[in-house]
Formats: structure tokens, C-alpha cells, sequence
């Protein structure tokens, strides 16, 4: 018996996995079905690369392994990925005219742990240019629209990968988080999105910005859709990436319905502010009171360090940026110009013409940080600070168990509302870059509405390595609320 | 202390960044903009505080690890030349370097 097609969109990726498992409907039916939602809202300008027959296939073979009882934990279940993460069947640009049509040739460790659990590949999402931005509008291939409402930005820098799930047209996404990559997108399209611990998550095959930052997570409608596709993706990748936890693979979904009676949440004040907007602040106190009602209770913190947050990522962040993209010369992979003197001038040129305005000052600042005379000023004294506000989150974790604020100052703006003006996208990136720089697990979680009718998150952070935790806290309150699953009118 | 114009272009050379003259000054503006908000970092005293480098150094200590001196991946000459711009008999092409 097939399910209602209409009715495949509204399903959560975990009753996606039991209709599948039970054969109520095929894999192939489900991709389809997908692909043909994608195809309806290209407007949203969400993938960058589809390929039907490459996704038709993949679903065809979980098809089969469902038929002989093989089947993995997201057997059949369709995702698309950031295309930060290369893939050898799909293009993957990072967003970046450098890496215009650039065909990988190996899948991500993440792409390929996804695929072993037997999830179907729907394309890749766009997202900002090499993963920097907050609004998806530093894309080569233009921005995103954000499927709330289509002038105002999805946020950034998986921008793609919120708006898609934002609008059914996928059940999950992948996405990467540096400075708030994942948690600010799925706040301002009214999803679910976690990034776990650094390193745990493999970054061999994510295309690198700031590889002391990079952390993949996933973006879905539910915190349970979330641990089921973040156990798949995690794990150690010792021989692949440096960096890469030795912690043994994890059962997120383990803690989902564990009651957090006595549960302490911290509420830093440095994130209530002057900065933070009505609207936001409104949903989140909200949001703070429902915890309460809950059987949680409420703990006054400080993270005194938060404002300086803002400069010491973006002194880190530019510098390993400015490090990593040197890789792009035009020489093994990528663009490269086609008018040029000598060596040194095709490296000028093919840098030129590749790489966006956004990108270029970040490699101008983080070349600047690292110049003999200047290092120990900014980049040293950056990580300085940066140990200060990890030993203040340690500090803090001393009185709660989880800390909880808003993950912006405000709702997703208007398309072009900060102009030309790069720093007013920095500064609204304060209350997720803290976590970001202490490497500490982070979520946003849909708790209401501001302005314009426009999502607002719950950002939640945890300690190292407890995902579980945080995915627990945010599924209590997803089963008393509704506001995960509300989507935007006419999608 | 703000940059100039002659600081953009020793930074834009040391990154091998071919920069127009309005795209030069553009970025300059942006940059002195930008460090205006990092001075307030500059004025914290970390006097005997350790450079945080890496996250992972507050998760798990980690040494620095090796794996064996062998060969793990297949030679995929072919498919990792397939996106360079210019190869000649599996080999990279680039512009005479040396007369």
C-alpha cells in the first residue's frame, strides 16, 4: 500500500524510517516525491545540484536492502547535503566561482557514513562562499530565500540547507558550523539544528574555512529527527582527520524521553543586553518559562567575555581561512584565469577573479594577523582570549547543566538589509560564537515568533560531549510545544 | 594605528591577491572599520594565559598523532586530475617558472 504522496512532506524523518521500514512506501516514492518539492520551490534558489537519476538509484538499492531485511538506520531516508561537503556524484562549488563545476573524486567522511546508514542523496544546498557569512547572501550562485518570507534572508552560512528543510523539501540537511553556521539558519527558518562537539564529526571532505572551528551537524524539524541523523554521521576518523575525537560512536537518541526534573539551565546575562530585540527576547523568555513549567530550573550566569567574542573569532577565524585557502592557485583544482604573465600573476588573477568580496577580506585580515610584527598582538592575543572564555564556559557549567538564550539578537532581516556594511553581519553573530570558539555542542530550537511572523531559536549549549543531554532538553520541550512543527504559508 | 593604502598592497601581494584600485580602497575602509572593534581585545590583559590553539586541547588531551608510514589510498591520478585546469600526460601544468 502506498502513502498518500501529499502526506509524505509532513511526515518527521522518524516516521519517515518506520513507513519505509514497514514497506507503507518505497524509497524511490519518497525520493520523488522530494525531488519533485525541490523542483516546485526552485525560487528559493536552495540546491545547487540535483541529479535525479543519481538519487533514483541510490534509492533503488535501499529499496532492495529493505526488501532483504538489510536495511540501515536511515535506510531509504533522502537528505541533501551543504555543498561544503564534496561528493563524487554531485558538483560541489562551496558556494565559491572558484570551485565552479569541481567534481571530487572521494565522498566526505560524513556524505559516505550517511550513505552507509542507507540515506538516499536528494543534491547539494547552497550556502555562503567557502561557509563565511550569516545571511547566504555571499554565494556565488545568489542567495537563498528564506521560506517564511522570500525578501528576507534564510541566515548563513547553510543558509540552503535550513530553507530546504524550512520547506519540506528535504526531511534533514547537512550543514557546517564555524562561528553559528548552523544554529543561526535553523533559527531563522523555524528548524531544528544541532553542532556537536568539535571533532565529532569527521572534516575530511568538508571544503576548510577555520579547521580549529569547522564542526558538521545536521539541520531536521525535530531534535529527534536530529540525534537519529547525527548518530549516523558521528564518529572517529583517526587516519582522515587529525582532529577527530577519540570517543567511540554514540547513540544520540538514547536520552530522548529521559525526564530532567532538577534539570539547572543557565541563562548568561551577557545575552539579554541592550542588543537583543523585543521580539526575540519575548520568545525566548517565553521559551525560558515553559522549561520552568517543565520541572527545570532557571540559573543566573555570566559569560563576561561574550562581546569579546566577536573580534577574537574574527582574528582566528581569518587567519586559518587565509591559511587553508591558499590551496586555491589554479593549478590542481578549481578556476584558473585565463590571461597571465607569469606564475605569480596567474596566482593574482585566478585569485582574483575567484574568490567573492566577503572572502577576500577575510584573507586580507588573516593574512594581516599572521604578518611578522602583528601575530602576537592579534592572532596570539586572540587565542588567549579565546582559552579565557572556554575557562569561563567550564567555570559556568559548574552551576548548570545546560545554558539557554536566544541564538540572535534578532529575526531573520531583509535581503540586502546590512548593505554593504560586513561588520553588521560580525556583530549579530555574538551569541553563537562563544560556544563556537570553546568548541562546545550548541543547538537552536524553534520557540516562537517575532516580528513579521518570522521563527525565533532557543539557542541551548552543552558541555563537551553531551549531545545527548541537549537533544534530551530539547525534545521535552518540542513534546509540549508545537512550534517545530509549524511551516511557513504555501510551502 | 589604522592601514593604508601601501599596508594593502604588501597584504594583497603576501596573498597573492590581485586587488583593482577601487577594490583596494573599498577593503581598506572595511578593514579599518573592522579593527576598530578589535581594540577592545587588545586592551584585555592575559598575562600567563596559555594560547587556546585548538578545542580539542580542553575535550581530551591528544597527542600528536602518526599513523604507519604506508600507503592507505588507491592511485587515483586520473580522477584527481579530472577538475585541474591544465595536465599534460598526468601531469600539472603551470606557466615557465625557471628560464
Amino acid at each position: 500500500m502506498t502513502q498518500n504522496s501529499q502526506e509524505l512532506h509532513d511526515l518527521s524523518l522518524t516516521g519517515l524510517v518506520a513507513a519505509l521500514r514497514t514497506r507503507r512506501v518505497s524509497s524511490v516514492e519518497v525520493a520523488e516525491h522530494f525531488l519533485q518539492r525541490a523542483r516546485a520551490h526552485t525560487d528559493l534558489g536552495a540546491f545547487l545540484d540535483v541529479r535525479p537519476d543519481v538519487t533514483l538509484t541510490q534509492a533503488s538499492a535501499a529499496d532492495a536492502r529493505l526488501a532483504s531485511g538489510k536495511a540501515g538506520a536511515l535506510e531509504g531516508i533522502p537528505l541533501a547535503h551543504k555543498d561544503i561537503f564534496v561528493t563524487k556524484d554531485f558538483v560541489t562549488t562551496a558556494g565559491s566561482k572558484m570551485l565552479s563545476g569541481y567534481q571530487s573524486p572521494f565522498d566526505a567522511t560524513v556524505v559516505a557514513r550517511l550513505a552507509q546508514a542507507g540515506a538516499v542523496t536528494l543534491g547539494k544546498l547552497n550556502c555562503d562562499e567557502f561557509a563565511m557569512g550569516s545571511a547566504n547572501e555571499n554565494s556565488a550562485y545568489g542567495p537563498v530565500k528564506n521560506p517564511w518570507d522570500t525578501t528576507r534572508t534564510p541566515g548563513g552560512s547553510s543558509g540552503g540547507s535550513a530553507a530546504a528543510v524550512a520547506a519540506r523539501m528535504t526531511p534533514a540537511a547537512t550543514g557546517t558550523d564555524t562561528g553559528g553556521s548552523i544554529r543561526q539558519p535553523s533559527a531563522f527558518c523555524g528548524v531544528t539544528g544541532i553542532k556537536p562537539t568539535y571533532g565529532r564529526a569527521s572534516r575530511h571532505g568538508m571544503v576548510a574555512f577555520a579547521s580549529s572551528l569547522d564542526q558538521a551537524g545536521v539541520l531536521a524539524r525535530s531534535a529527534e529527527d536530529c540525534a537519529l541523523v547525527l548518530s549516523a554521521m558521528c564518529g572517529p576518523d583517526p587516519d582522515r582527520d587529525s582532529t577527530s575525537l577519540d570517543v567511540p560512536t554514540e547513540n544520540f537518541s538514547r536520552h530522548l524521553g529521559d525526564s530532567f526534573e532538577g534539570l539547572r539551565i543557565g541563562v548568561p546575562r551577557e545575552f539579554f543586553g541592550v542588543g537583543l530585540a523585543d521580539d526575540v527576547r519575548a520568545a525566548v523568555d517565553a521559551a525560558l518559562a515553559q522549561y520552568e513549567k517543565l520541572g527545570a530550573r532557571l540559573v543566573p550566569i555570566s559569560l563576561p567575555r561574550t562581546e569579546l567574542s566577536i573580534p577574537v573569532y574574527y582574528i582566528i577565524a581569518p587567519a586559518e581561512a587565509s591559511s587553508n585557502l591558499s590551496r586555491f592557485d589554479g593549478v590542481k583544482f578549481g578556476h584558473r584565469a585565463r590571461d597571465y604573465a607569469d606564475l605569480a600573476d596567474m596566482y593574482e588573477r585566478t585569485r582574483a577573479e575567484g574568490f567573492g568580496d566577503e572572502v577576500k577580506r577575510r584573507i586580507m585580515i588573516g593574512t594581516y594577523v599572521l604578518s611578522h610584527g602583528y601575530y602576537d598582538a592579534y592572532y596570539l592575543q586572540a587565542q588567549k582570549i579565546r582559552r579565557m572564555i572556554a575557562d569561563d564556559f567550564q567555570q559556568a557549567f559548574g552551576q548548570c547543566d545546560v545554558i539557554a538564550g536566544p541564538v540572535a539578537p534578532t529575526v531573520a532581516w531583509p535581503l540586502g538589509g546590512h548593505g554593504n556594511d560586513p561588520l553588521a553581519d560580525y556583530l549579530a553573530d555574538i551569541f553563537t560564537l562563544p560556544a563556537s570558539l570553546a568548541g562546545l555542542p550548541g543547538m537552536s530550537v524553534p520557540v516562537g515568533f517575532g516580528a513579521g511572523h518570522m521563527p525565533v531559536g532557543l539557542q541551548l549549549i552543552g558541555n563537551h560531549l553531551t549531545e545527548a543531554r541537549l537533544l534530551n532538553v530539547a525534545h521535552r520541550y518540542q513534546q509540549a510545544t508545537d512550534f517545530h512543527l509549524r511551516s511557513p504559508q504555501g510551502i | 594605528m589604522s592601514l593604508t593604502l601601501v599596508d594593502m598592497d604588501r597584504l594583497a601581494h603576501l596573498a597573492r591577491l590581485g586587488l583593482q584600485p577601487d577594490e583596494r580602497a573599498r577593503l581598506c575602509a572595511q578593514l579599518n572599520n573592522f579593527f576598530g572593534i578589535v581594540e577592545q581585545m587588545r586592551a584585555v590583559d592575559t598575562t600567563g594565559i596559555t594560547p587556546l590553539a585548538h578545542p580539542t586541547d580542553v575535550i581530551q588531551e591528544v597527542a600528536l598523532r602518526l599513523r604507519p608510514d604506508v600507503a592507505s589510498e588507491p592511485n587515483q591520478r586520473e580522477a584527481n586530475q579530472r577538475s585541474a585546469p591544465a595536465v599534460e600526460v598526468g601531469l600539472f601544468l603551470v606557466p615557465k617558472v625557471i628560464e
